[in-house]
């Protein structure tokens, strides 16, 4: 997806405007810790204003400086609400222009119709040929065609899609680029893939997501907690002969409420939302990003996911008597004509160990025999010379009814080959047996380390595989993943997330195939291929433009920066009162009992300039922390109390002395200016 | 300071925790219905309580919990009520004390169905023996029962399994209260008002006695049966006082053994309960993580109210008093600085209010440290019970926001801490700052509230808020240069009382309920864990924040601004 950077000129603006038009109080009103700033805000204007009106010579400097500053805070806190929206909405607009009023051929009793692409209704029928863009989502019921969805994934290889089998599903907005397909529509109109990742960026269809929720209570909370604590200091300031003003109380009350975290609370929420859909990431909800931080354990397909799919030579060993290039040649030869993944790897293999490169077959007069099922053997006869590979019994067949011996140290290296969870594939030349190549699976570089960061976040990893305990096992541990699950069909690993489940751990997985939509949906994140079928992208919570399985890991980070982010900044904010105290608590104090001054321990300027810089300090803070907010805090792959032990000394320590140093800068600084 | 202070509150902390796991396995092996030294002895008992009471002891969800809990102490506040209403219609009176006029009498029946004991009369006064042994002694050892049975419900619904089929249970009210009565309250008490009586404290059913003392005055000697009243007094962090002036009183306290005896008794069970709950859930570092937070901010209190106390009044200095002396003022000389000062701050620690000095005597320092005290939300050990629960709701929001800050759904031991929870955790928060500063606010600046004073400035200021903070935490103990004995202050302090207690029990109940239902995971990497010295700073460092952000303002208008003022020179 194209990438919008959040400080564009143009989208600063818009927030700038937007941060405005968010005072209404029907909106401020669901976030209850700002709601309470808007209205002291209001409070104090209306004192300012009846103070300029009616007293005789208004020295109103003062509470029209803090209720400006009031103000800001409101302001900024919707400021940095709306930014986070603006980069949803600028991705929004892009993925808007791919749906704009595209024709659609409708097939109706095999005669085509042209109709606008909004018109059609889920089980509609139509056709699209090299060039169109296909009108909706929907699933290839005919034909074969290469399409361009670089549109919705940001990727410029066009891909196949074609009836039956799991690369059915395709996306409206893609576009045809060869041949002729015919789809059937599994969308009405607002509700398509398209039309969901828009309400998503945008934020318009986020809700807040179970933690979310959890913390706004907090605050709450502790907003009223701070109310009461506020409201029933003026008479307790009246017993004391203490007179206070409204708008020293608001001002008060702004400073101890955690509106550092409040402000910043939706932003944290919409930036991870857009973070995730940064890596290519669609979720169907808020809840499962923020469950995929939770999970426990990963479930891997073998294939594509840890190894590359396909089985690679990796080692010539040669029969008695013959040596490892003689071995290579031939088996070279045999599979100069074979355009699998395996016979490639077997030409490239002897290329890179022997220095033997390709040939011609039709220059050295070769007769390609290609693999059958019967034979399951593959080859080229030269004249008279017949050269065979495959499977390891086929060829030892093949050899003796030529009238060969197969040499007893071959079939055992072929059964050694088979126990350490490789494929023996054997080489002949005539009635010889020239030896074995050792086929496996290759893992994907890169994997072990990435399984050993999920092993110190917490995670257990398991590789899910049809292959027997033995090769599975031998994979497992040069993958380095903690456990497998072996000869595994989709009722066993539907079994296994139960157990899992039951044991109170929560799941992740990724998936493409329809045989894994029962899997997908028993899952707590799951993460279906973007290439996938239509029941998997239907079963899963995410869907993956990029069709990466090793994308899950992104996604977990990015669900436990979310909850790290708010847990962070709520300690923060908390932390933060305790310097605002020292500052306010003797300068309201201080005229009725001057022995209270040893209080003042930041040594400010006078009272009023002590009240402004704790209000000033409190909606800076708020500016200084949007960045953090939008890109969230760093995650490390610590262990908890590692993490915590952090997090406590950079945000709980960090917190309660920033402020004192803050403020009391801001106090030099209204000095200099001369506002105190 | 002397090092034989210290040494006195070290060996009380030392025998304290040694008491800790013997008498916590004893107390969960009867609230679990387990086998015990006490079961063949006392099981009969049990028995005939359940069939005299006709109960199902079957396990209930919290709300019939809740039910039971609050219809029983609403039935016996009656009873209590009513009871000194009629005293002068009932035998043992031998004072002949009349009826307990109608507001005291409700205020009384709140203090004391509440565990609180805030005591606006004088005992040996007011109630009549019968009043006395049957009303207040009954609530004595029902009150801390229930509060008992509230951790426990609490504890069961943190460490159990989800039962699967049916809404989960969290045990029987009925079960647990006569449990922890019969096995728990009653047979210490009996030993130890034994002991208590060995040492001096009196039990009789005399009634006062007139003397002529030596310079040929007639005083009168209030008699009765004290020993027995005091030991469920001290074992039920309840603190009502047998005779008005408390454990400060010679025939309620008469020696530093019956001190000793008497402070041990009050944290006995509070402590106990930590190990209790590490055996519930099946780890003793679970407990002792909660026992180490508490202990760590009663050594606070403790060193800062000390210290206070040790220091000369600059006045006193001034007045040519011997020097060195410490702040002995409303102190008792057998008890002297240091025993005064651990004795108040165990006392306002557990939530038990029985006093053996005046805490309206201390200093400005040493007074905000008893304040403090009861205003972090009585969970330094805490009454029996509401320690324990208070402590695990905090544990609950500690828990939550450290969750946050390692990325994961929060959950403690186990179990997932969700929006619900944290609801009701704060629900349980938000009633003590309510129940303290809202009608302490209204005293301070309304006349009813003002007449009761009799010092004025933020000494003033300090009682009120003393009084409220006092019922509000249940405690009891009092400033006593309040007179609360006011249609004003009996009906708002009973008010705060009835909040301080059942508008925190049903939350702590729900939340019992809720943890109940929920599926514990097992622990990982990845969890935080909730039994290490990381864990204990969170949950100590949550615990003062909201404790000290809520009455930090008044507090500096009160004892802080009161210390300055001290120090210059001027007092109320």
């Amino acid at each position: 997806m194209r990438q919008v950077s959040s400080w564009d000129q143009a989208l600063l603006q818009a927030a700038l405007i937007d941060s405005f038009r968010k005072l209404d109080p029907r909106t401020m009103v669901r976030n209850p810790v700002m709601f309470v700033v808007l209205v002291g805000s209001a409070l104090t204007t209306l004192l300012w204003v009846r103070e300029l009106l009616l007293t005789a010579a208004p020295a109103a400097g003062f509470s029209g400086h803090v209720t400006l500053w009031l103000w800001f805070t409101v302001l900024f806190a919707n400021f940095a609400e709306a930014l986070a929206e603006g980069r949803g909405k600028a991705q929004a607009a892009a993925l808007r222009g791919l749906r704009q009023e595209t024709q659609a051929r409708r097939l109706v009793d095999g005669r085509e119709q042209r109709v606008s692409a909004s018109t059609l209704r889920k089980g509609d029928l139509v056709v699209a040929e090299a060039g169109d863009v296909i009108p909706g989502d929907g699933e290839v019921v005919e034909g074969i065609a290469s399409v361009d969805e670089s549109a919705v994934t940001g990727e410029s290889a066009p891909v196949i899609r074609e009836s039956g089998g799991d690369r059915s599903a395709v996306t409206g907005g893609t576009r045809v680029l060869s041949d002729r397909i015919v789809i059937r529509i599994g969308a009405n109109p607002g509700e398509s893939f398209l039309d969901r990742m828009i309400g998503l960026v945008e934020g318009a269809s986020r809700q807040k997501t179970p933690n979310e929720i959890a913390l706004s209570v907090l605050l709450a909370g502790m907003t009223i907690v701070f109310l009461v604590a506020c409201v029933t200091l003026v008479p307790f300031g009246r017993y004391s002969g203490v007179a206070l003003s409204t708008t020293v109380v608001v001002a008060l009350l702004v400073c101890l409420i955690p509106t550092t975290i409040g402000a910043l609370l939706s932003a944290i929420g919409i930036a991870g939302m857009d973070r995730l859909i940064r890596h290519n990431v669609v979720p169907t909800s808020g809840r499962a990003v923020e469950a995929a931080g939770d999970v426990d354990t990963i479930l891997l397909d073998k294939t594509g996911t840890i190894t590359l799919g396909s089985r690679m030579a990796s080692a010539f060993v040669p029969a008695p008597g013959v040596t490892a290039e003689q071995l290579a040649d031939a088996a070279q030869l045999a599979s100069l004509a074979d355009e699998t993944p395996e016979g490639r790897s077997i030409v490239v293999l002897a290329k890179e160990r022997h220095g033997l490169r390709g040939r011609d077959l039709a220059g050295i007069d070769a007769q390609f025999v290609p693999f059958s099922a019967q034979t399951r053997m593959s080859g080229c006869d030269i004249g008279t010379r017949v050269v065979r590979k495959g499977a390891a019994e086929a060829v030892f067949r093949h050899v003796s009814a030529l009238g060969g011996r197969v040499p007893p140290e071959v079939e055992q290296q072929a059964a050694q080959i088979a126990m350490s969870g490789g494929t023996p594939l054997a080489v002949s030349d005539g009635a010889r047996v020239l030896g074995v190549v050792h086929l496996k699976d290759v893992v994907k570089g890169g994997l072990r380390e990435r399984f050993a960061r999920l092993r110190a976040m917490g995670l257990r990893t398991v590789m899910i595989t049809g292959d027997n305990p033995l090769t599975a096992a031998a994979i497992a541990a040069e993958a380095g993943v903690d456990d497998f699950l072996a000869e595994a069909t989709p009722e066993m690993k539907l079994a296994l997330i139960r157990a899992e489940q039951a044991r109170g751990k929560l799941v992740a997985m990724t998936g493409d195939g329809t045989n894994d939509a029962p899997a997908l949906a028993q899952a707590d994140v799951a993460i279906a291929m973007n290439t996938g079928t239509a029941a998997a992208k239907e079963a899963g919570n995410m869907v993956d433009l990029d069709s990466n399985p090793t994308k899950l890991l992104e996604v977990i980070e990015v669900g436990k920066q979310l909850l790290m982010t708010r847990g962070c900044l709520t300690t923060f904010s908390i932390a933060n009162d305790v310097a605002k105290y020292f500052a306010i608590l003797p300068a309201l104090f201080v005229a009725v009992y001057p022995e209270i001054a040893p209080l003042d321990v930041m040594g400010l300027h006078s009272a009023q300039s002590a009240i402004l810089s704790a209000v000033i300090f409190n909606a800076l803070v708020i500016v200084a922390l949007i960045p953090l907010a939008l890109r969230g805090v760093e995650y490390r792959p610590l262990g908890a109390e590692a993490l915590l032990r952090r997090a406590l000394l950079v945000y709980g320590l960090g917190g309660l002395v920033t402020p004192f140093v803050g403020i009391k800068l801001i106090d030099l600084a209204l000095v200099q200016l001369g506002l105190a | 300071m002397t090092v034989l202070g210290w040494i006195q509150a070290l060996v009380f902390f030392a025998v304290i925790m040694a008491l800790t796991p013997p008498l916590g396995g004893f107390l969960q092996r009867v609230m679990e219905g387990e086998r015990h030294v006490l079961l063949r002895p006392l099981g009969f008992l049990e028995r005939l309580v359940l069939r005299l009471a006709g109960v199902d002891p079957a396990e209930q969800s919290w709300p019939r919990y809740a039910t039971a809990l609050l219809g029983f102490s609403g039935l016996s506040l009656l009873v209590t009520f009513v009871m000194q209403r009629v005293q002068h219609l009932l035998p043992l009176n031998p004072q002949s004390l009349g009826a307990v006029e109608a507001l005291s009498a409700f205020d009384t029946a709140v203090s004391f169905t509440t565990n609180t004991n805030w005591q606006g009369y004088a005992g040996e006064t007011t109630m009549s023996y019968l009043t006395q042994m049957a009303g207040l002694a009954w609530q004595n050892f029902v009150s801390a029962a229930a509060g008992l049975a509230v951790a426990m419900a609490l504890a069961r619904g943190l460490t159990r399994p989800a039962s699967g089929a049916g809404p989960a249970t969290i045990g029987n009210f009925w079960l647990d209260l006569t449990r922890a009565t019969v096995y728990v309250l009653l047979p210490i008490s009996l030993v130890v008002a034994l002991a208590f009586a060995s040492r001096g404290v009196i039990q009789n059913f005399s009634p006062s006695l007139q003397l002529t003392t030596l310079e040929g005055e007639t005083q009168v000697l209030a008699m009765g049966p004290a020993a027995s009243q005091e030991a469920i007094k001290q074992l039920g962090t309840n603190g009502g006082g047998f005779f008005n002036a408390n454990a400060a009183h010679p025939f309620e306290n008469p020696d530093p053994l019956t001190n000793l005896l008497s402070m041990l008794l009050i944290f006995a069970i509070p402590a106990a309960l930590t190990f209790t709950f590490g055996r519930m859930a099946k780890s003793p570092r679970q407990g002792w993580a909660l026992f180490a937070a508490m202990s760590v901010l009663f050594f606070a209190g403790l060193t800062v109210a000390y210290g206070a106390e040790a220091h000369d009044h600059p006045l006193a200095r001034v007045a040519g008093a011997a020097p060195g002396a410490g702040h002995l003022e409303g102190k008792e000389t057998r008890f002297g600085v240091a025993g005064s000062a651990l004795y108040a701050v165990v006392t306002t620690d557990a939530s038990c209010g029985a006093v053996n000095a005046m805490h309206d005597s201390f200093s400005p320092l040493g007074g905000l440290a008893l304040l403090a005290n009861i205003q972090l939300g009585e969970v330094i050990f805490g009454g029996v019970g509401a320690g324990l629960y208070g402590m695990l709701v905090m544990v609950v929001l500690a828990v939550f926001i450290a969750g946050l800050m390692v990325g994961r759904t929060p959950e403690y031991l186990g179990k997932k801490i969700e929006a619900r929870d944290v609801k009701l955790a704060m629900l349980y928060t938000l009633v003590v700052p309510l129940a303290i500063l809202v009608p302490a606010a209204w005293s301070a600046v309304a006349p009813h509230g003002l007449a009761s004073l009799n010092n004025a400035g933020p000494h003033g200021l300090g009682e009120i808020l003393y009084a409220y903070t006092s019922a509000a935490g249940n405690n009891g103990s009092a400033f006593a240069g309040l007179d609360a004995n006011t249609p004003w202050y009996n009906l708002t302090l009973a008010l705060a009382m009835l909040a301080g207690r059942f508008l925190m029990i049903v939350p702590v109940l729900a939340l019992a309920g809720s943890f109940a239902a929920k599926k514990a995971a097992p622990p990982g990497p990845g969890t935080l864990p909730t039994d290490g010295a990381l864990f204990v700073v969170l949950l100590l460092g949550v615990i003062v924040i909201v404790g000290a952000l809520t009455f930090f303002p008044v507090l500096s208008l009160g004892p802080i601004v009161e210390h300055f003022l001290v120090g210059a020179g001027q007092v109320f």
